[in-house]
C-alpha cells in the first residue's frame, strides 16, 4: 500500500510541476479582448470554487478512511445502523444549490456579455467581416472595406468586430482563443460572433469542430494592428490585389489548404450568405444585397425557404 | 470484379492488412481449437441457444473485455500518433478513422454491454427471482446487441471504418463529405445494436416490476437494483430517438432522403440536437448502474448499511429527469443567442446537486464504519476524489460562456474521460473483482488487483489531466498531428506515457485472471466478503434455478440480516420449479439481422430483402410457436442443493 501511494503522490506532484514549469501562460487564460477576458475570469473563477469542493471532499474522504479503518478499531467494534439524518442531508443539499445559483447567475451575466458587442466598445459602429470556411480554408470577407482574404485575417485593434459566419461544407467552428470562445459555422444559417483586440499582435486562430481529412491544419493567423494601418492595408490590397471573380472563387472552394492569398470584391456578390440569420443581437447590419443568382452548378449555396 | 471492389478498405496501410491477417488467424484457431474438443455440441446447448440470465451475462462479459481491447488498441495508437509533433505513424484518415471507432466502441460495444452483464447477472439474484420477465427476449437482445457489435468491428477490414466521429455530425457524415460505407456501417450496426439495448430496458424494467421476491417493496430493493431500474427507464426514453436517428441518417446516406444534408431543406443542426437528445441520457445511463455498484461496494467494505438510502434514490430520480433537459450544453457554441444557453447552462448545473448528494452519502457511509481495504474498496475509494475531479469540471463545462472555449477542445476530452473512467471503467472493474468468485467460485488474486488499482490510477492521471491544460492552451480535440510550436509536445508525451501504463494496467487484470484461475483456492464457500444483499444468499455455483425456495425480504439488507439478527430468508420447502426452454431462434434471428445489416451497408438490395423476409418468419413462427416451458423435479432440487450443501461449509 505504501509504494502504491508513494507512486501516486510522486505522479500527482510531477504532473503539477509540468504546468507550472510550461510557464508560458496557457492561450485561453492569456486574453487580449474583452470577451476572452469575461471567459478567463468566470474560468479562474470556477477553477478556484471547484477546488475548494475538491479538497474538501477529499479532506473528509482522507479523515473518515484513516479514522474508521478496520485496522484502527477493536475486533468486536459494530458499525452502528444509520438510516441518515435529514439535517445532514439538508446541507449537503443546500451548500451545492447555493453554489450552483452563484455560479448560474455568472453564467447568465456572461452569456449576455459574450452574446452582445464587447464592453467598452459599445458605442462603436461594429466592423462586419464574414468569415466563411471551405475545406479545409477560411474565407475573410470584408464588406465595407470590399476586399476578402483567404487563411488570414488582418483586424483595426480597439475595435468592435462582427463576425458573421458560415460554412461552405461541414459545420466548422470558428476559435482565435485570445479574443475570445468559439461558434460554429453552418452552411444553412449564419452565426454572430463578436469579438475585439484590445492590444496589436498576432494571434492563433482556427476550426475547432473536425471537419474531415484536413482538419488539423485548417488554422489561420490573425493580426490585430491599428485603425491607421489596417486603412492603409486596405489601400493598399485595392492597389495591387486581383479581383475575387466567381470562377476564382469556385476554384478556392476545391477541397485543398492553399496558403493565403488576398482579393478585392468579395464573394457575397456572387455567392451570397445564407439568409437564416441567427443570433445577431444588438447592431442590426445591412445584408449585402441579395441578387437573385443564377443557379450555377456549385450547389453549395442553400438558400431556405422564405420565412 | 466491380462487385467485390467495393468491400475493399478505401485506403488500406500495414496495421489494416495485419488486422486481417490476425483477425483470420484467429478465426480459424477458434474452429480448430471447438472441432478439435469436440465442443459444438456443447456450445450450441449451453450458449448460443441459451435463455439463462446468468449465461447470457456471461457472454455479455466476453463481448465487453474484447471490446475494451479493441478500443485499447485503438486509444494506445492515438496517443502515441500524439505524443511527439508531426509524427507520422497514422495519416490523418487512419487517425480520424481510430478516434471515431475508438469513440464508439468503448461507449457502446464496451461500458454498455459491460453494465448489461451486471444487469443480466445481477438483478434477478438481487431481487431473488429465478430468470428475468423475458428470458427469450434477454437472448434476442444480447445476439442483437452481439450481432451489431460484430457488424461495426468489420468495417475495419471490409469496405473501411467510419470516419466522421463517434457523434457522426452531418453534413460531414453525409454523402457528399462520407463517401466510403464507413458511416453505413454506424448507422446499421448501432441500429441492431441498439434494438437488442431497447428490449433489455423493457425486459429489466418488467422483471424489476414484477418479480421481486416477496416482501421486497421498492424502496427494500438493493441499491444497485434501484440504479439499474432508473438506468433502465432512461433506456427506454432515450433509445428510441437513437433508432429514429439512425433509421433518418440511413435514408440520407441509402435513400436520397434530405433531412440532414445541406440543401433541400435538410437541417445538418437537427442532428446534432437528435443525438444529444439520446446521447447526454446515455451517459447517465452508463454511470448510474456504476453508482449502483459503488453503493454496494462501499457499504459492505464498511460494514455498514448505506447512509441516506431515500436520498439516495430520489437523486437518482432527479438526475434521470434532468438528464433529458441538458442535451443542448453540448452545442452551446451552435448560436442559439444568450437565453436559450442562460436555461441550459442552469439546468446542467443543477445535475451536479444531486451528483453531489451521492458523493457525500457514500462519504457518510464510511462514516462509523469499520473500512477494510479490498481491491474492490480500493477501486471505491479512488473512484470518490477522480470522479468529483470530473464532475466539477463538468460543471465548469456548464458555464456557457466559458464553454465557448473549451468546447471542442482536449479539455473536454479531460472531462469526459475524467468522470467515465474513475466513473464506469473503475466500477465495472470493481463489480467484476467483487462478483467474480459468484460467478466463477474462487477470487481474484488481491495484491495483483490492488497493484491494478494503482497503476491504473497512475496511468489516468498522467495520461487524463495535461489534457485540461492542453485544452485551455488552444488544442483542439481530434487534431491528428500538431506542429512544434504550439507548445504541446511536453504534456502529450505525459498522456501517451499515461495511456501506456493503463495498459500495462490492464495487461495485469488479464494476468491476474490467469493466474487466478491456475493458483486461486477454490474452497471460499458462497459469501466470501462477509457481504449483505440476496445475490449472495444463494450458493456458489449459483444453481440453474437461482433459488431452491423463493427468499423473504424485510428490508435492503436481507442477507445480511439474515447473518446477523436470525431473520429467516427461506421458508417453505421446496417445490418443483417451472424454467423456460432454451430456443436457437434469438440467435438464429440475430444472424439474419446480421447478413440484413450486411447487405445494406453495401446496398445489396436482393440479399436485404430476402433476409428481411427470414427476420419476418422468425417473427411469425414465434408467434404461433407454443412453448409452456419446462419443470424441474423435487428430487432434482433436493439432489442438486445436497450436492452445493456439501460443496459449500
Ligand atoms: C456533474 C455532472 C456533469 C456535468 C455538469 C457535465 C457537463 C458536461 C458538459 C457541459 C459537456 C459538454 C461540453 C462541450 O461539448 O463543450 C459535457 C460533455 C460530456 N460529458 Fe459531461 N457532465 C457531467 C457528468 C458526466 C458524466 C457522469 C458522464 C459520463 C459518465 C459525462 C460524459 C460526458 C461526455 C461523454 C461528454 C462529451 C462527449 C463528446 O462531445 O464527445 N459527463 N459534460
Ligand atoms: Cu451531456
Amino acid at each position: 500500500m505504501r509504494i502504491k501511494m508513494k507512486l501516486m503522490y510522486l505522479t500527482i506532484v510531477c504532473t503539477i510541476a509540468t504546468v507550472l514549469a510550461g510557464c508560458e501562460p496557457l492561450l485561453v487564460l492569456d486574453p487580449k479582448g474583452p470577451q476572452a477576458k469575461t471567459q478567463a475570469d468566470d474560468i479562474m473563477l470556477s477553477i478556484w470554487l471547484m477546488s475548494a469542493i475538491v479538497i474538501v471532499v477529499l479532506a473528509i474522504l482522507i479523515f473518515v478512511l484513516i479514522k474508521y479503518r478496520a485496522s484502527n478499531q477493536s475486533e468486536d467494534y459494530e458499525p452502528p445502523h444509520i438510516e441518515g439524518s435529514p439535517l445532514v442531508e439538508a446541507i449537503c443539499i443546500g451548500i451545492p444549490i447555493i453554489i450552483v445559483i452563484f455560479l448560474s447567475i455568472v453564467s447568465v451575466e456572461s452569456n449576455y456579455k459574450v452574446e452582445a458587442t464587447p464592453a467598452g466598445y459599445e458605442d462603436q459602429e461594429p466592423i462586419v467581416i464574414y468569415a466563411s470556411s471551405s475545406n479545409w480554408k477560411w474565407h475573410f470577407s470584408y464588406p465595407e472595406q470590399d476586399i476578402e482574404t483567404v487563411n488570414y485575417l488582418y483586424i483595426p485593434a480597439n475595435r468592435a468586430i462582427e463576425f458573421k459566419l458560415y460554412s461552405y461544407g461541414p459545420i466548422t467552428s470558428f476559435w482565435i482563443p485570445q479574443l475570445g470562445g468559439q461558434k460554429y459555422a453552418m452552411s444553412d444559417m449564419v452565426t454572430t460572433l463578436h469579438l475585439a483586440a484590445d492590444a496589436e499582435g498576432e494571434f492563433m486562430g482556427r476550426n475547432a469542430n473536425f471537419s474531415g481529412a484536413g482538419f488539423a491544419e485548417n488554422t489561420f493567423e490573425v493580426t490585430s494592428m491599428s485603425q491607421a494601418d489596417f486603412d492603409e492595408w486596405v489601400d493598399e490590397v485595392h492597389e495591387t490585389a486581383d479581383p475575387l471573380t466567381d470562377e476564382k472563387f469556385e476554384e478556392l472552394l476545391e477541397p485543398g489548404h492553399l496558403g493565403r492569398s488576398t482579393y478585392t470584391g468579395t464573394h457575397l456578390e456572387f455567392s451570397p450568405a445564407p439568409e437564416h440569420d441567427h443570433g445577431s443581437t444588438d447592431s442590426e447590419v445591412e445584408e449585402p444585397k441579395q441578387e437573385d443568382h443564377t443557379d450555377h452548378e456549385s450547389g453549395k449555396q442553400t438558400n431556405h425557404d422564405n420565412h | 470484379m466491380d462487385f467485390f471492389n467495393r468491400f475493399a478498405v478505401p485506403h488500406p496501410s500495414f496495421l489494416i492488412y495485419g488486422a486481417m491477417v490476425s483477425i483470420a488467424i484467429a478465426m480459424i484457431a477458434v474452429v480448430v481449437g471447438i472441432t478439435y474438443f469436440k465442443k459444438w455440441g456443447y456450445l450450441w446447448r449451453e450458449w448460443l441457444t441459451t435463455v439463462d440470465h446468468k449465461r447470457i451475462g456471461i457472454m455479455y462479459l466476453i463481448v465487453a473485455l474484447l471490446m475494451l481491447f479493441r478500443g485499447g488498441v485503438d486509444a494506445i495508437m492515438m496517443r502515441y500518433q500524439l505524443s511527439m509533433p508531426d509524427n507520422t505513424f497514422l495519416d490523418s484518415q487512419h487517425y480520424n478513422e481510430v478516434f471515431t471507432t475508438h469513440g464508439i466502441v468503448m461507449i457502446l460495444f464496451m461500458a454498455m454491454p459491460f453494465i448489461t452483464f451486471f444487469f443480466n447477472y445481477l438483478i434477478p439474484l438481487q431481487i431473488g427471482a429465478r430468470d428475468v420477465a423475458f428470458p427469450r427476449l434477454n437472448a434476442l437482445s444480447f445476439w442483437l446487441f452481439f450481432m451489431g457489435a460484430m457488424l461495426f468491428n468489420m468495417s475495419f477490414v471490409v469496405g473501411g471504418s467510419p470516419d466522421s466521429g463517434w457523434t457522426s455530425y452531418f453534413p460531414l457524415a453525409g454523402n457528399e463529405f462520407s463517401t466510403s460505407v464507413g458511416t453505413n456501417y454506424y448507422m446499421i450496426a448501432i441500429q441492431i445494436a441498439g434494438m437488442g439495448t431497447l428490449m433489455t430496458g423493457i425486459n429489466f424494467i418488467t422483471t424489476i416490476l414484477k418479480m421481486r421476491a416477496p416482501g421486497m417493496k421498492l424502496m427494500k430493493m438493493p441499491m444497485f437494483t434501484w440504479s439499474a431500474f432508473i438506468a433502465n427507464v432512461i433506456v427506454v426514453f432515450a433509445f428510441p430517438v437513437l433508432t429514429v436517428l439512425l433509421a433518418m441518417g440511413t435514408m440520407d446516406r441509402l435513400f436520397g432522403t434530405n433531412f440532414f444534408t445541406t440543401d433541400n431543406g435538410g437541417m445538418d443542426m437537427l442532428w446534432a440536437n437528435l443525438f444529444w437528445v439520446w446521447g447526454h441520457p446515455e451517459v447517465y445511463i452508463l454511470i448510474l448502474p456504476a453508482f449502483g455498484l459503488y453503493s454496494e461496494i462501499i457499504s459492505t467494505f464498511a460494514r455498514r448499511n448505506l447512509y441516506g438510502y431515500k436520498s439516495m434514490v430520489a437523486s437518482m430520480v432527479v438526475i434521470s429527469i434532468f438528464s433529458f433537459l441538458v442535451w443542448a450544453h453540448h452545442f452551446f457554441t451552435m448560436g442559439q443567442g444568450p437565453l436559450t444557453n442562460s436555461i441550459f447552462s442552469i439546468t446542467t448545473m443543477a445535475i451536479a446537486v444531486p451528483t453531489g448528494v451521492k458523493i457525500f452519502n457514500w462519504l457518510f457511509t464510511l462514516w462509523k464504519g469499520k473500512i477494510v481495504f479490498t481491491t474492490p474498496m480500493l477501486y471505491s475509494i479512488l473512484f470518490i476524489p477522480l470522479f468529483t475531479l470530473g464532475g466539477v469540471t463538468g460543471v465548469m463545462l456548464a458555464m456557457s460562456a466559458a464553454d465557448y472555449q473549451y468546447h471542442n477542445t482536449m479539455f473536454l476530452v479531460a472531462h469526459f474521460h475524467n468522470v467515465i473512467i474513475p466513473g464506469v471503467v473503475y466500477a465495472m472493474i470493481a463489480g467484476l473483482t467483487f462478483y467474480w468468485p459468484k460467478m466463477f467460485g474462487f477470487m481474484l488474486n488481491e495484491k495483483l488487483g490492488k497493484w491494478t488499482a494503482w497503476l491504473l490510477s497512475v496511468g489516468f492521471v498522467l495520461a487524463f489531466i495535461p489534457m485540461y491544460i492542453t485544452g485551455l492552451d488552444g488544442q483542439a480535440r481530434r487534431m491528428y498531428t500538431y506542429s512544434e510550436s504550439t507548445g504541446f509536445s511536453t504534456l502529450n508525451m505525459v498522456s501517451f506515457i499515461g495511456a501506456a501504463i493503463m495498459a500495462v494496467a490492464f495487461a495485469l487484470l488479464v494476468y491476474n485472471i490467469y493466474y487466478s484461475i491456475r493458483y486461486a483456492s477454490r474452497d471460499i464457500g458462497s459469501d466470501p466478503w462477509d457481504a449483505r444483499s440476496l445475490e449472495w444468499a444463494t450458493h456458489t455455483p449459483v444453481p440453474e434455478y437461482n433459488f431452491a425456495i423463493i427468499p423473504e425480504v424485510a428490508s435492503t439488507e436481507a442477507f445480511w440480516d439474515s447473518k446477523k439478527k436470525g431473520h429467516e430468508l427461506f421458508k417453505g420447502k421446496i417445490e418443483k420449479i417451472h424454467m423456460p426452454n432454451n430456443s436457437p431462434l434469438p440467435f438464429i434471428m440475430s444472424c439474419i439481422f446480421f447478413v440484413f445489416g450486411f447487405s445494406m451497408v453495401f446496398s445489396i438490395w436482393p440479399v436485404a430483402i430476402i433476409a428481411l423476409i427470414g427476420i419476418l418468419a422468425c417473427l411469425t413462427y414465434r408467434s404461433f410457436e407454443k412453448d409452456h416451458g419446462r419443470y424441474i423435479s423435487v428430487e432434482e432440487i433436493e439432489e442438486t442443493e445436497a450436492k452445493l450443501r456439501g460443496a459449500k461449509k
